[in-house]
């Protein structure tokens, strides 16, 4: 009799040990990041020191842009709250370093991706949300309309620590010009520099110029050059290590390009509740499980579109309406003539 | 004891920071020294583009940061031993004059002097199509300042008269000191210094064969509105702006502590020394000064590291010194905050180090020795 008790009650420690394993699996399952998130109730963002349209924030620390977008729908589709979100300013020397060393959980600060960075550094790069070239700006008054009227001893003013200074030198050299690197820390210091005549021409990344460009003393007199010189594909980055929660961010933003492409807006989501079409019902949570794998609810993507919209609503609000780039160009949907085509939510 | 506690609390941090950087997939390591740094700058000592390696960009920095401390040094050393001695002055105007100075440029904030003479005095400046020229030969604009450059033939020539002058002088010096020991005759040092110092070189011209040109800047259009000088020597407008602010700023300190030494040697001593037939110059020389300066070099020493590390404020207005181009541009484009960051500290480390050594190495051979 003992013998079989014996028998029994190592048959239920071994039960017991195979279900703590399977419990445990499912929590490992939840990401680390996610869990911190939930715990301390907001998601932690580093956007850029001032950027208009992608990350800026107003007189009473309100942060807007495309970039903060992205934050706030992370936010929206974990903690159920799109304001839930504690930004981080960052220079761009700063930024690799405070996502890699755990001060932030997600970058979205108009950073580049490419080879590099994503294999190098501790990173991984979870998709685009603007397609971006580096292009220059130059004085109207100087005359110049293309990049070929450049001449030796050109002084252009620009940021450290970004791809504009490697995008600058192999332009610059392929074209056998001289040059005088002017690389300043901050963005506010190149366009004070460039406006007060230090500089000949301004480069970064287009956007960027369409941005500073509305800070300048006199912004009509100053054009940027039809030419593009790089691709710079825009988007949030995670640290590696984590690919649940860099499926929640990549998720996040392809959600929102995805609603735009099915014609869900934050003022009508609630209705296509009970649309005809499944991958509509999938965006707004009627449909399939698609949280669970991320250990989310059902509605997480309903709640990013009525929160912060979808990339269009974003787009309009933050870009096109500020007047800063009016026309989207390649960030228009595929559908549309744009390069904008995110894999399927099912 | 302490020195286990030490080696403890740095091996928490190293294995810490091990085990962190392993989590995070990031390699650790130096030798992204050798590889090709692909960015270029804006300003070198050395020849440098994108084409050199990381390390040659580290030294352009490091360069780049001992110019614009040397340059600091010296203008702030002149500027506070005048202001220090103006401070003492019985004349009323000149008196208050440096008081309000020091008074002023001592109590703010390095970094705003330091944007106020980039921006502030960058937009007065002239477009270089607009500069008057200085003496004909000089352009001061928003681009910078452009000066001829020194064409040399037989340039090695020139350089050894000028040793040659200074060996003499030294010689001279060391005889000139026996004789009014041993003799009491002085003789006139400073003149037949001056002599040398002068007629030495000019001889390399007329017999050693050294002949000298000028490089003359001239204006070239880039486009409609925007040119530049070519030829010649340039110097950008943020290293004439960080050195200024960074004398203005240091010269004030020094100035304060110029005139504590003056002060701090007894009045007695001063008045024995003339009671004795010495001549108000002679007092100051000979008394006053040997005194003082044993006052003034220890906090002047200090002086002298604020400024080489104070000069990392470069970054803010672009002139490109170790922390711009390193532990900013390379920092950025490698990812190696560590390693960087370590050696940016290090090297700074070991600037200070040298300055307080040197200063110490003079403190010492100007203090007393008692017999």
């Amino acid at each position: 009799m003992f013998k079989y008790l014996k028998q029994l009650t190592s048959l239920v420690a071994m039960v017991a040990v195979l279900f703590t394993f399977t419990t445990e699996s499912m929590a490992a399952k939840k990401s680390k990041t996610l869990k911190n998130t939930q715990k301390k109730g907001f998601v932690r963002c580093g956007v850029s020191q001032g950027l208009p349209g992608f990350s800026n924030a107003d007189a009473a620390g309100n942060w807007t842009g495309v970039d903060v977008d992205v934050c706030r729908a992370v936010a929206a589709a974990v903690l159920g709250d799109a304001n839930k979100v504690k930004f981080t300013p960052l220079s761009a020397k700063e930024r690799f370093t405070a996502l890699t060393s755990g001060e932030i959980d997600i970058l979205s600060r108009n950073t580049t991706w490419t080879l590099s960075r994503d294999a190098d550094i501790g990173l991984t790069f979870v998709g685009v949300n603007f397609y971006d070239g580096q292009g220059f700006m130059v004085r109207k008054s100087s005359g110049i309309t293309s990049t070929s009227q450049f001449k030796n001893g050109i002084s252009a003013c620009t940021n450290i620590g970004t791809t504009t200074e490697l995008n600058m030198r192999d332009f610059f050299n392929s074209r056998g010009i001289s040059y005088e690197p002017v690389a300043f820390e901050k963005a506010d210091e190149v366009v004070a520099a460039y406006d007060a005549g230090r500089c000949d021409t301004y480069t970064t990344d287009k956007s960027g110029l369409a941005a500073q460009r509305t800070k300048m003393k006199n912004p009509d007199e100053h054009i940027v050059l039809p030419e593009t010189i790089s691709k710079e594909p825009l988007g949030p980055v995670v640290r590696q290590g984590d690919s649940v929660w860099e499926d929640i961010v990549r998720w996040s933003l392809n959600t929102m390009i995805e609603a735009e492409e099915y014609g869900i807006t934050s003022a009508n989501a609630d209705s296509m509740k009970t649309s005809d079409n499944p991958q509509i019902k999938r965006l707004v949570g009627a449909e399939g499980e698609m949280g669970a794998a991320f250990g989310l609810d059902n509605e997480w993507n309903l709640r990013i579109i009525k929160q912060v919209g979808n990339y269009g609503e974003s787009y309009k609000r933050n870009i096109a309406d500020t007047g800063i780039l009016p026309d989207r160009g390649p960030n228009e949907l595929w559908t549309k003539g744009g390069i904008l085509y995110v894999p399927p939510s099912r | 004891m302490t020195v286990i506690a030490v080696v403890l609390v740095f091996g928490f941090f190293t294995y810490n920071a091990q085990v962190n950087m392993e989590n995070r997939g990031i390699d650790f390591g130096y030798g992204f020294l050798s590889q090709e740094s692909s960015f270029d700058v804006q300003f070198s000592l050395i020849e440098y583009d994108g084409s050199h390696s990381y390390f040659r960009a580290y030294l352009v920095g490091l360069l780049n940061t001992i110019l614009v401390s040397v340059i600091g040094i010296i203008i702030a050393t002149i500027l506070g031993v005048i202001v220090g001695i103006a401070r003492l002055s019985p004349n009323y105007l000149i008196n208050k004059f440096a008081a309000f100075y020091v008074e002023f440029f001592r109590n703010i904030p390095l970094l705003l002097q330091i944007f106020f003479w980039y921006f502030a005095a960058l937009r007065a400046l002239p477009l270089p199509q607009d500069a008057e020229a200085m003496f004909g030969i000089s352009f001061l604009t928003i681009k910078g300042l452009f000066v001829p450059a020194f064409i040399w033939q037989n340039f090695n020539i020139f350089f050894y008269s000028i040793i040659a002058a200074i060996i003499a002088i030294i010689v001279i010096r060391n005889r000139a000191k026996r004789v009014q020991e041993t003799q009491g005759k002085q003789t006139p040092v400073l003149l037949i210094s001056i002599g040398l110092i002068l007629i030495l070189p000019l001889l390399s011209f007329l017999i050693g064969g050294v002949r000298l040109s000028f490089e003359v800047p001239v204006l070239k259009q880039l486009a409609t509105t925007s040119f530049i000088y070519e030829g010649g020597v340039s110097l950008p407008p943020e290293l004439i702006a960080l050195a200024l602010s960074l004398s203005l700023y240091t010269a004030t300190f020094i100035a304060e502590c110029v005139r504590a030494g003056i002060q701090g040697v007894g009045k007695g001593q001063k008045e024995a020394a003339a009671s004795i037939g010495l001549t108000q110059n002679q007092v100051l020389k000979l008394v006053v000064m040997p005194q003082a300066l044993r006052i003034i070099i220890p906090p002047t020493t200090n002086q002298y590291l604020n400024l080489t590390k104070n000069s990392s404020l470069a970054a803010a207005i672009a002139y490109p010194d170790l922390v711009l181009v390193f532990a900013g541009t390379a920092l950025m484009q490698t990812g190696k905050a560590i390693e960087i960051v370590s050696i940016t500290m290090f090297t700074y480390l070991s600037l200070s180090i040298s300055i307080s050594l040197f200063m110490n190495w003079y403190n010492n051979k100007i203090a007393i020795t008692e017999k």
